[in-house]
């Protein structure tokens, strides 16, 4: 076995994700199968090789993809407030995080 | 009537004056109000902006002014992708009332070019799937056996075309979601390189594996809607700066002398017979065109599934991280904030996104970091390296786009890890960045659609488009 039932919760904890019992049994046992199978990556020897971090090519440069960090008008809020379930402008209201 | 429009035939009707973009837009509509409760291909539809996007086209028309190349061309967007004013839900009840403020840098290009917008096409919730079936709004039904998947996750953008109720699409590929879908629907279908269509606005899944593309009838049309969508964008840093070709140029000229590599490890066992006698005839097809065929080996095939459910998830865990019941969509009430976010997600995420959650935030914790994360890593370093290798020996690579042809509605959705091995041929371009079509080719007993896919080099966009062409004017489809 390669996760355990306390390894999902303990992952769903970590990921803010209510799960029931049922999806705990579930999705347990349907990684389990995908991380049975993903160990066939251990057949291949690469210890000598650099992990692929960068897709682009390498002419790709930074300098050719950095702009200028300059300063410009936006006037977004309004609209992006109109989005949020509980807007109180210019403010996402949430529930209280600090204790008086 | 269920007349087959291209980009080439709605310029000439229009050109003529047989018929204006606002009638042509009328005439998609009704088409989708026939079928679409039958094919759910569309989530949201967009006649207000259709319409005024048809009315700009025809008073320029009216006024003689020289027309955009798409003007009046009625599209569909995979709804996984922006668009300012149109309701957008990624598939996804956590989203189902959200209205994007802005539009994609590759919509905002259609628009431009004179595009109509019908509407939202389904998919799979946030992109993940093969099948179209994990949308929380319910499959979408394959036009060419109904009692079939479209294939995913692009499956409403393949069935929109295929059925007629589109003349083009744009769709998403993580893994495959724009070329198996095109192969199940029996359509060309093509991912550009990684970073040759702007992302912005396109909500992500997985950030270095997500590209846009297109759906058309013609690859003629593939390679306009990817010519138009293509090219830098400074809002998005990962597009490529490299020039975008002229992909029109080279498209009918002779394949003759072109070396086509077919990998041996791409007809290995689980191959369904049918999808492997017409990739052959295909091939037969490249021989008599007089292309020089050679059968190289790309060792690391077999891994490239478990290496890119790896990444993709890991992605796809830091990126879905945002949905957290604050800014936009779907909230659930709670006393305490951290209890919001867990039942919020808890509530809007559906069963595939929920497991790839997990598994990627567990190959991405503390512990498992080096075991997953970076061998996954590792692993995709040397699948790219099997393609640079082969492409110093040849020009283009040829394989099936799926192991089998659309299978049926939930055959599949009880067995998430067989339901990933559907993607055995198409993740490998993905993990290597490169662009990939899929073209018909041919159908398994007349009826259920084949796709032979093509691999480019990185920005080789124009020789993969000139291969699918030659294939299709030579009959693919019908092989």
């Amino acid at each position: 076995m390669k996760i355990s039932r306390e390894d999902v919760v303990r992952v769903a904890d970590l990921a803010y994700l209510d799960l029931s019992e049922a999806e705990l049994d579930s999705y347990r046992k349907q990684i389990d199968e995908i991380l049975e199978y993903i160990g066939k990556l251990d057949e291949l020897d690469t210890s000598q090789v650099e992990p692929m971090a960068q897709v682009l090519a390498d002419d790709q440069s930074a300098d050719a993809t950095l702009r200028e960090d300059l300063v410009v008008p936006s006037a977004v809020a309004d609209e992006i407030l109109k989005q949020a379930p509980d807007p109180q402008p210019p403010y996402f209201r949430v529930p209280k995080v600090i204790e008086r | 009537m269920t007349a087959s429009w291209t980009i080439d035939s709605v310029k000439d009707a229009l050109a003529a004056k047989k018929i204006s973009a606002r009638e042509l837009a009328g005439e998609f509509f009704k088409r989708m109000a026939a079928r679409n409760a039958e094919l759910n291909v569309y989530l949201t539809i967009s006649e207000e902006r259709a319409y005024k996007q048809a009315d700009r086209v025809d008073a320029l028309i009216a006024r003689g002014k020289p027309l955009p190349p798409l003007a009046g061309v009625p599209i569909a967007i995979k709804d996984v992708i922006s668009t300012r004013g149109i309701r957008t839900t990624c598939g996804s009840k956590i989203l189902e009332n959200y209205i994007p403020p802005f539009d994609a840098t590759a919509v905002e290009r259609l628009e431009a070019a004179g595009a109509v917008f019908l509407g939202k096409t389904n998919c799979d919730e946030f992109a993940m799937g093969s099948s179209n079936e994990n949308s929380a709004y319910g499959p979408v039904k394959n036009p060419v056996a109904v009692d079939r998947v479209p294939g995913g996750s692009s499956g409403g953008s393949a069935a929109a075309v295929a059925a007629d109720l589109a003349v083009a699409s744009l769709g998403t590929d993580t893994g495959g979601s724009i070329r198996q879908p095109g192969a199940f629907c029996g359509i060309p279908a093509m991912m550009g390189s990684y970073g040759r269509v702007s992302r912005y606005g396109l909500i992500a899944f997985a950030s270095s594996l997500d590209r846009i593309g297109p759906f058309a009838k013609t690859v003629r049309d593939v390679a306009t809607v990817l010519k138009i969508t293509a090219g830098r964008d400074p809002h998005d840093s990962t597009s490529a700066i490299a020039p975008v070709e002229d992909f029109h140029a080279s498209l009918d000229k002779p394949v003759k002398g072109m070396k086509i590599g077919i990998p041996r490890e791409y007809f290995g066992a689980g191959m369904h017979e049918g999808v492997r006698k017409k990739i052959e005839a295909g091939i037969e097809v490249y021989k008599k065109l007089g292309c020089e065929v050679i059968e190289i080996r790309m060792p690391h095939t077999d891994y490239a599934i478990a290496a890119y459910y790896i990444i993709a998830t890991a992605e796809a865990s830091s990126n879905l991280a945002r949905y957290d019941g604050v800014r936009y969509g779907l909230r659930k009430q709670s006393d305490t904030l951290l209890g919001m976010y867990r039942k919020t997600r808890g509530a809007g995420f559906g069963p595939e996104v929920k497991r790839r959650i997990v598994l990627g935030t567990y190959v991405l914790s503390a512990g498992y970091y080096d075991a997953y994360y970076i061998k996954g890593q590792k692993v995709r370093a040397l699948i790219a390296q099997d393609f640079r290798d082969a492409f110093t020996k040849v020009d283009a690579i040829i394989t099936p786009t799926s192991p089998v042809p659309a299978f049926k509605l939930g055959e599949r959705t009880s067995d998430p890890l067989q339901m990933y091995l559907a993607d055995i041929y198409t993740v490998t371009g993905s993990l290597a960045g490169l662009p990939g079509i899929s073209a018909p080719c041919g159908k398994i007993d007349g009826s259920l659609p084949v796709g032979l896919q093509i691999f480019g080099p990185a920005f080789g966009e124009a020789r993969v488009l000139q291969l699918a062409q030659a294939l299709e004017a030579a009959g693919g489809a019908s092989l």
